[in-house]
This record gives C-alpha cells, structure tokens and sequence, in this order.
C-alpha cells in the first residue's frame, strides 16, 4: 500500500513538473515565456549572425596568409600583403593602460562619493560624472587631438623623458600622438563608467555590516575594507569589465590621437601605433573587394574574438568570486 | 549624520535619463532622415522636351574629395533641360567602387582608377573612367619663422621614408639657401584612412624615386615607413597646425580654403611652383599621349608652370548600361558634368577640366551603349 502511494505521488509530482514546464493552465505565461524566449533567440541570431558574416568575409585572407596575418607587422594593400601585430598589440596596450589606471581612480572617487563626502557635494559630483560618460567619443578625440597631443608634444612627454628617460616606456621620439595619449582619453573615457557602477554597487552595501563593523570600533577604511569591498567586488569587477569593453572597442577617439601608424610592437609609450578598431575605421572607405577587404573584416574578426576571450575571463572570475564568497560565507557558523 | 544610507530616490532616476537619451537618439535619427529626404528631393523642374529620358533620378557614390564640386552640380543639374535629380553619397573612392559592382548606384567616383583586378569582377562588361575634376596635392609644413620653403621630389620622398630626419638636412639647405633652417626633428604626417590623395601623392613620390617605388609603391593605402597618421584632411592640417616641425600633404581646396602654409615643389622642368589651380591645370595639360582608357596619373608634368602632384577624379559607368532609358539620363548628366558643370570648379577651389581632356571624356561617354544604339544622342 505504501508503495503504491508513492509511486502515487510520484506520477503527481512528474505532472506537476510538466505542468511547470508547460504552464498549461495559464495561457499568458505561456505567452509570455514564448516572446521572452523570442527575444533571447534574436540576440543569439546576431551574436552567431555577426560571427558567421565575420568569418566567412575573411576566409580569403585566412586562407592566404593563416597565422602569419597574427604575426605580420605590415598592413600593405599595394602590395597585397596583410598583418595587424602592431595593431593587435596597440589595442591591447592601450586598454591595459587605461584600465590600469581608471581602476584604482575610479575605486578611489567611488569610494569617496560614497563614504566621506558630504551630501548636497555628493550629489553635484554623482551628477557631473555621470555626465562625463554621456560625452561622445568623438568629442574626447577632438580633446585630445587639439588639447592633449601638442602638450603632451611640447611639454608633457619632453619632461617625462628628461626625467624618467631611463625607462624603456619613455624612450623614442616626442610625438604627441601615440600610445600614451591614447591612453589616457580613454582612461578618461573608462573613468566615470567605472565610478559610476562602483558607487552604484557600494550603495546597496547593507548598512547593518557597516554598523556591525563600526560597532566593533572599525575605522572607516576597515568598515571599506571589510564590509563594503567585500560586499561589492563583484559588481566592482563587471564594471571594470564594461570598462575595458569599452577601451578595446573604442574607435573615433583612438583613431584621432594614437598616429595610425603601423609601427613595430614597442614599449615605449611614445610610438605611435594603431589598434584593430581603428584599422577598420581607417581603412574600409577605400577598401577594394578582394584581399584588402577581406583583411579589414578579418581585423574586426580578431576584436571579435579578442572581446570574447576577455568577456569569457571576466565571467570566469566573476563566477569563482562569487563561488569563494558563498563558500566562506557558508562556512561560517 | 547618515553618510553612508543607500538612497532609494538615487537609484532610480539614471532609468530617467536613459529614457530621456533614447526620445533624444530617436528625434535626431528623425531630423537626420527629414534632412536626407529633403537633399535628395530638392529639385523641381523636370526638362520638357520631348526627347528627354523618362527617367527620374540617378544614383552615385564615391571620392569624398569630389563630393563638394558635386553637390554644386547635383545642385544645379535639375534647373537644365533635361535635368533631373542625382543621389550622390560620398562614401569614400573604394565604397564607391563596391556600390558600383555590386549595381548599387548608377555611377561610382573614384580618386584612383580602378585597377584590372577590381575591372575584372564587373559582372556586366567593361567599365568607362571619365575624368571629372582635376585635384592637386600641397605639401604643408610647421616652422616657425621660415616660409617659401623649397623642396624637390626627391628630397619629399626621402623624408617620408625616414632617410631625412632634420630640417637642417644638407639636402634641404642646398635648395633653401635665404632660408634659417632649425635644427629640429622633422614630424611626418600621412592621412591614416585611404585617400586619393594619398594615391596622387604616393604616385608622385613613386614617379620622382625608383627607391620608393621599390619599396614602398604607390595607392589610396601604402605601408608608411615613418610618421604619424591622421583621418582626413583636417586632421592631417590639423596634426601638421600643432607641431613644430611637422610636414604633410593636404588636398589643394582645403588648402586654399583654409590658408594653410605650403612649400614651392620643384616639377620636372626644374622649376620651383607653387600649388594653385592654374599649375595643376598647366600638369594635365602637358600630357599629350594620354591612354585611350584615361586611366592614368598625370603626376610630374613637363610644363614649366606644371604643379607635380596632381591627379584626376574619375566617374566610372558600365560601358554597356542594361537599362536604355537610365543610360540615355547618365550619358546626358556626363556630357553636362564635363561641360557646363565645370563653370562650378573654379569658385570651389577645383581645377577645371582642359578642353585637351574634355574632348577625350566626350569619346568615352558616345562609347556608352544603350543595346544597340550609343546612350549620348546630343543634348
């Protein structure tokens, strides 16, 4: 008899299940599931409609070149020969500067904003900045096209070599455009996104483990360190993460100050280089059928795949943080 | 003192202003289709005479360059008789080329002619180039206190391939004898998109330096073995305006729009000239053995008043055009354009067609074909 009123049950329980799944009793649900799942498969129609257009235009200089268009410093439709090393390296270099420095900047005024300053400031500050992110590229292109290159040509990168010279990130020749003034447009481009996010995530940090710690006679930098950094790193992370989209894909404003120059892979910040995006932007007007089209598109192709390696990282970590934090949250008593 | 209370009022608004940015995105995009509508719509008299194609509008893209001395003649075009609306979108040379084989647009416009490569994936025979406009390269340069600088074209091509590092170049200083030259670092400045300006000078270079040519060649891209780039021509203007030092090649209407300081060349006559409308005019027409199919650089000509770094804009056409009644409306709009529409060039800073050329784009558009009869059937 019991047996039979588990088996019983458990014919019960799998309806249910199916019931759930199918939602057959409610027909708006089910409505609504159906246009929500819509909407994802259109998104994944682009993502897959996006990389398929990308790969199957670069087949031709897949095939004729394979690894060596990695490896190639010189991008020569005269020639017909085609490589994106420097620009490979340019779209990497200035993004990692950039988020080397708009991070802890952009921590440091988050953390500010939400911690220390006064209230009516508070508000004016939050304001600007984000207004600071609304700016157009392009706008912070001309900036550093007409305010940023001639300073740092006449004054700024003279003074950093006569001083710190020694380095190999401050030798070659004062251009003005370059890497360096790459960099920090969009240090200054990445900076208010990630103060924005970080101080968004930072606020919903719950009060009782501020008070908790302040309780316990923590100093303000302890209750950060240990109730609101904690709380907040992850969300912290996927700012940094949207931050560095944003610096990879960059084009109109890296375009205009980095010197579109195909040079050698070099650490001096000086050099002018080239990143992928604005080999793209620069050269697909005059593009011509053939191999040189076909070597933009396989430009963009490696962006393509360049954001996703990074996107997969960012995921990865977010995941094993989140993972570290439940499971030393969990092991507490 | 709460200074730390997550405020609810806070969090909401950004959702706000987001909506707010998106009513704003739409309403542009509304102007800017308002704005493309009313450009293309524009004219309003049609030609009434009886021989006149039924067709109602043509469309071209290409050469940013022309696209001024374009829209002045697109402009003017459907008060003639016979006139009739022309969609022109400056895409860039290279786009204009694609539009053109992909039968995207009834005429593309090129800087540089489309080479056998490109004329080899017409899907619909052969392709006409008809010169349309004349432009000339400056070669603009930043040093304070020096002006009526001189240079050579061997001297131009050393100093974009890296070999000439200093103003105060024995080279340059042979040539220059007036001049103060400092002893300063010479910045190099190319356009970083493709360009037929670039075409036109590289072409030069190539013509003026067998080692150029070797090595780096001549097209609208070339691998530059030195300097900084910059998009456009205002940004080469502008990159050469803010450094000291700096040398660059900008198109002569931007030039002679912008007062833009430029160096006298020496042309093949050996005589120092300076750019203007007249010596690029005297260049094209010192060429008497031009090819039959215009695809040439009038670069480095032998006139003693020729102006060396000029080149053609073309308009290039399906030589056999499948619809008889748009081929007779595009054969009648290059016979205006090359006669009549070059009046526009000259208050537009572009180099007017010579009668020398004009005669020989005139021979290419009666090779048009309508099936079986030519497009052009007088005006």
């Amino acid at each position: 008899m019991s047996q039979e009123r588990v088996s019983l049950s458990k014919a019960r329980q799998q309806w249910l299940g199916w019931q759930r799944i199918l939602r057959i009793q409610r027909p708006g649900d089910l409505f609504f599931r159906g246009i929500t799942l819509l909407f994802v498969l259109i998104v994944l129609g682009l993502v897959a409609g996006t990389a398929w257009i990308l790969i199957s235009n670069s087949l031709p200089t897949i095939r004729r070149f394979g690894f060596s268009f990695l490896t190639n410093k010189a991008f020569d439709p005269v020639h017909d020969v085609y490589g994106v090393l420097p620009a490979i390296f340019g779209t990497l270099m200035t993004s990692a500067f950039a988020l080397i420095f708009a991070v802890p900047l952009g921590l440091g005024a988050a953390i500010f904003l939400v911690d220390f300053c006064p209230r009516p400031l508070r508000f004016v500050l939050a304001f600007l900045i984000d207004l600071l992110a609304a700016i157009p590229s392009v706008i912070y292109g001309l900036w550093g096209f007409l305010v940023l290159a001639p300073w740092l040509h006449n004054a700024g990168e003279p003074w950093l070599q006569q001083h710190l010279g020694f380095l190999p990130l401050f030798a070659g020749q004062p251009e003005g455009v370059g890497y360096l003034g790459a960099g920090i447009v969009l240090t200054m481009m990445i900076l208010p996104l990630i103060i924005s996010v970080s101080r968004e995530v930072m606020l919903v940090t719950p009060i009782a483990q501020r008070e908790a710690l302040l309780a316990l006679g923590a100093t303000r930098w302890e209750v950060i360190r240990h109730a609101v950094l904690p709380f907040a790193r992850v969300g912290i992370l996927g700012g940094v993460i949207l931050a560095l989209g944003r610096a990879l894909g960059e084009t109109m404003a890296v375009t205009m100050i980095i010197g579109n120059q195909a040079n050698e892979p070099s650490l001096s910040l000086f050099t002018p280089g080239y990143t992928l995006a604005s080999v793209i932007a620069n050269q697909f007007g005059e593009a011509t059928p053939g191999l040189f089209l076909s070597a933009i598109i396989e430009a963009g192709l490696i962006l393509f795949i360049i954001t996703l390696i990074t996107n997969i990282l960012a995921r990865w970590l977010i995941a094993s943080l989140q993972r570290q934090a439940q499971g030393s949250r969990g092991g507490r008593p | 003192m709460t200074p730390f209370t997550p405020s609810l009022r806070h969090r909401g608004r950004p959702r706000l202003r987001y909506l707010g940015a998106l009513l704003l995105l739409g309403l542009l995009a509304l102007l800017a289709a308002c704005g493309n509508s009313n450009s293309s719509s524009g004219g309003t008299t049609t030609g009434s005479g009886s021989t006149c194609p039924s067709t109602k509008q043509l469309t071209g893209a290409g050469s940013t360059f022309d696209n001024p001395l374009f829209s002045k003649m697109f402009q003017e075009y459907p008060k003639v008789k016979c006139g009739i609306n022309v969609n022109y979108q400056a895409v860039g040379s290279g786009a204009g080329i694609n539009n053109l084989l992909q039968h995207i647009v009834d005429f593309g416009a090129t800087d540089a002619p489309m080479t056998n490569d490109q004329l080899n994936k017409s899907t619909s025979g052969p392709i006409l180039h008809i010169p349309i406009t004349i432009g000339a390269v400056a070669i603009s340069y930043n040093l304070s206190g020096v002006s009526q600088l001189k240079l050579t074209g061997p001297i131009l091509a050393a100093i974009y391939e890296g070999k000439i590092t200093t103003w105060d170049d024995p080279q340059i200083k042979a040539i220059n004898s007036g001049l103060n030259l400092p002893h300063k670092n010479i910045t190099v400045v190319h356009r970083s998109d493709g360009s037929g300006t670039t075409s036109i000078f590289t072409h030069y270079l190539s013509a003026v330096s067998p080692d150029w040519q070797s090595k780096v060649g001549a097209g609208t891209t070339v691998n530059w073995p030195t300097g900084v780039g910059a998009k456009g021509s205002s940004g080469v203007a502008g990159q050469v305006k803010n450094t000291d030092g700096a040398i660059g090649y900008v198109e002569l209407s931007y030039v002679l729009a912008n007062n833009i300081p430029y160096a006298l060349l020496q042309n093949a006559a050996g005589k120092f000239v300076a750019p203007s409308l007249d010596s690029a005019k005297a260049d094209a027409e010192s060429f008497s053995n031009i090819p039959a199919d215009l695809r040439f650089y009038i670069v480095n000509g032998s006139g003693d008043n020729a102006y060396p770094i000029t080149g053609f804009s073309w308009v290039v056409v399906y030589q056999n055009q499948s619809n008889s009644d748009k081929g007779q409306a595009l054969a009648r709009l290059l016979w205006w354009m090359v006669h009549d529409g070059q009046q526009y060039a000259q208050t537009l800073n572009y180099v007017p067609l010579p009668d020398t050329i004009v005669s020989k784009d005139e021979a290419q558009i009666k090779a048009m074909r309508c099936g079986s009869s030519a497009c052009y059937s007088g005006s």
